[in-house]
């Protein structure tokens, strides 16, 4: 699946050990050029579960390998679960791949610890792309996306119906007024077992930071303070960091939506049990399951502007790449209008330019999947752009948990605050 | 030999090195390298509330453990150590969920637990649906005790074995010669059993405590820690800082804080149950 994860290292916990041995054993090991010999570029991909996205880069490598005679592009995919630490454990040996992808909100992360080098493209092709699939960091360009992904409010048309509320558009979302609204309503007509599923199956990091924070962002919060990334003070405890955490912790003790989803909330929702669910474009294709009455609407504006969150996978170049200029020149290529729309035609994702959308059923406006693009070049927000996102989302997804969980928010909020400034201050802000 | 550089490789240098790093800044990516920092992380740690509701979470899960499951796993072993037909099938019952991955048991007793699993589900049918149970994992006054019995009964085989061991090192004709005393059933086992024990209930004391003190898998797969760090335990926090927080130094000093504390109550114990004589 191409979604949003940083992946969950749990489950590679020994990997990381490994990783962990590796960096203090690789002190000192005189480093090779890395990313294959002479002519052969090495390319790394986190999608060798997904055969569909996987078929696609095959695709791509084949043809750049035959359009020209010079470089050798190689492919190696990797699970994504033990992708981040396969990357992290190579950059400590210094044997780095020439090009790899990367989750949106690691590319800043991985540039500042200097394994990436910022991407010299052409600018017409840079400027054509959706803002949220380019990682810049420090005013540079590190990682440009074939895709993005977007979140969305699906609904049954019918409970809105039913309920006496509107249908919310791209142009005319739902305010947090007519929200609250139907979610009284839906709960009195005691149809649905849940008026509106967060999906909080997902024990993992970071669907929690995807999926919510965009509802701190929409309240005026977030998850740290944009402007010089030097404290979340005030904008994770301020007054609209409470208010959404009133909010969100509400939605539990209303008995609107779950303390705890299912595994698979989306199925819950096709099989009835929910009338509203929050989900992602991953899911659309379960949508038509509903036919006519299934609908995807975008999270409502709780003041701020409704905001979805944005930045997917992508693509970056390494620093210690030997081909450089290879390397760019396959990005290019790979950024071709046919691939993007090759990409979005079979795995479910938004096109990455307008003009791949014009090349896929459904994505030219009008059209059925229009929704998803429209909403994310109107609300989409990236995750904070800095190095210590790491830490910035575990923090903030237990933060998030434990408000489910029916803690005090502030107490809650507050420590969160404590924890990430300690961090920033070890690291000394990250280099901002 | 191989000894020798397996022990100093895979222990001696962690050791070392979760020593050196706990007092510097190393972090698991950074284009600095570590500098040193004296006792920051340490300080940093004891002022921090989530290091003391791991550890009292710690020190409660090994002490509700410790007890309860080497006092079943010998009734169970005494149980077993009978000459009955069939008794090996018994035993295989008993050892069988030590067998299967924790990783794997887990999971299972994550789906049991739901507000509509399994155990939900045999407490209606046994009460006539008086008890209606809760969700065991997500409410943070069931969340450790949910855990606790899932890892009692776990693990309880492996220490069962033990006992066994120990028991059938006691010989034939002390249990004879006490019943031709005349002793009872009680006499015998307070006499003779316990006695005959001593040198396997030091053994089980160590590990089981060290085992539970150690308490990770379950945690990571069940719960994360939650809900409201009711399960979060201090080898749970050392993980998630090193590798999900990239704070390597923070997590060693974490590890050497745990590394310190089970030393102090292997020693403690040790000296509690060493021989007298």
């Amino acid at each position: 699946m191409s979604r949003f994860m940083i992946e969950r290292r749990g489950t590679a916990v020994l990997a990381g050990v490994a990783t962990a041995a590796l960096a203090l054993s690789a002190c000192g090991v005189a480093s090779t050029s890395s990313g294959g010999s002479a002519g052969e570029l090495t390319l790394w991909t986190h999608n060798a579960g997904n055969p569909a996205e996987l078929g696609v880069i095959n695709q791509i490598v084949a043809d750049y390998n035959a359009s020209q005679s010079k470089y050798t592009v190689k492919l190696q995919a990797f699970p994504q679960e033990s992708y981040n630490d396969a990357v992290v454990a190579a950059a400590t040996a210094k044997k780095l791949p020439c090009v790899l992808d990367a989750d949106a909100p690691t590319v800043p992360n991985w540039a500042y610890a200097g394994y990436l080098t910022p991407l010299d493209l052409p600018q017409d092709l840079v400027s054509k792309q959706l803002k949220s699939t380019l990682g810049n960091y420090q005013g540079k360009l590190y990682s440009i996306g074939m895709y993005d992904a977007a979140l969305g409010l699906f609904a049954r048309k019918s409970a809105l119906e039913a309920a006496g509320v509107r249908i919310a558009t791209v142009d005319n979302p739902w305010t947090a007024q007519e929200f609250a609204d139907a979610l009284a309503k839906i709960k009195a007509d005691g149809k649905y077992q849940y008026a509106f599923d967060l999906g909080t199956g997902d024990s993992g990091t970071e669907w929690w930071t995807y999926g919510y924070s965009p509802f701190l962002q929409s309240f005026g919060g977030d998850l740290i303070d944009r402007n010089g990334y030097k404290t979340a003070g005030g904008v994770l405890n301020g007054d609209a960091a409470l208010k959404w955490a009133s909010w969100f912790q509400g939605l539990v003790k209303n008995g609107y939506t779950p303390a705890k989803s299912s595994t698979d909330a989306f199925a819950d929702f096709v099989n009835g049990k929910s009338a509203m669910v929050w989900s992602g474009i991953w899911h659309s294709g379960n949508l038509s399951k509903l036919g006519a009455d299934g609908i995807v609407m975008p999270p409502p504006d709780f003041g701020n502007g409704p905001k979805i969150g944005g930045g997917s996978w992508q693509w970056a170049v390494s620093s210690t790449c030997g081909e450089k200029a290879a390397a760019m020149d396959y990005i290019t290529f790979s950024l071709n209008k046919k691939y993007l729309a090759e990409m979005a035609e079979k795995q479910n994702v938004i096109p990455a330019t307008e003009e791949a959308a014009a090349m896929v059923d459904g994505w030219q406006p009008g059209g059925a999947k229009r929704f998803f693009l429209d909403e994310s070049a109107k609300y989409a927000m990236i995750r904070p752009p800095t190095p210590g996102y790491p830490f910035l989302t575990t923090t903030f997804a237990k933060a998030a948990q434990d408000i489910i969980a029916g803690g005090d928010p502030k107490t809650i909020l507050d420590q969160a605050v404590s924890d990430i400034d300690a961090d920033l201050k070890a690291n000394n802000h990250y280099g901002f | 030999m191989p000894a020798l550089v397996l022990i100093v490789v895979f222990f001696f240098v962690p050791v070392l090195l979760g020593f050196v790093l706990s007092l510097t800044n190393a972090r698991l990516t950074s284009p600095q390298g570590p500098q040193f920092v004296g006792l920051d992380n340490f300080t940093r740690l004891f002022s921090d509330p989530l290091f003391w509701k791991s550890l009292r979470n710690t020190v409660y899960f090994g002490a509700v453990v410790v007890p309860l499951q080497s006092g079943f796993a010998l009734g169970l072993a005494l149980l077993i150590n009978a000459r009955i037909r069939g008794i090996n099938v018994y035993r295989t019952v008993y050892f069988l969920p030590v067998v299967t991955s924790i990783v794997v048991v887990s999971i299972l007793w994550t789906f049991m637990y739901q507000r509509d699993g399994l155990v939900n589900h045999m407490l209606q049918a046994v009460s006539f649906n008086l008890i209606q149970g809760t969700d065991w994992l997500n409410n943070p006054s069931t969340a450790m005790p949910a855990i606790i019995f899932m890892s009692i009964w776990q693990a309880v085989g492996f220490h069962m074995v033990i006992w066994l061991a120990g028991l059938q090192t006691i010989p034939g004709d002390l249990y004879e010669a006490a019943e031709l005393d005349g002793a009872s059933t009680w006499q015998r086992f307070k006499y003779v059993t316990w006695p005959g024990l001593r040198a396997t209930r030091s053994f089980i004391l160590v590990t089981i405590t060290i085992a539970a003190l150690s308490l990770f898998a379950q945690i990571k797969i069940m719960t994360n820690g939650g809900p409201l760090d009711s399960t979060s335990t201090v080898v749970f926090q050392s993980v998630r800082a090193g590798y999900e927080q990239q704070q390597t130094a923070y997590a060693s000093a974490i590890s050497l804080v745990f590394f310190v504390l089970v030393l102090t109550v292997s020693l403690v114990q040790r000296f509690l149950t060493r021989d007298k004589d």
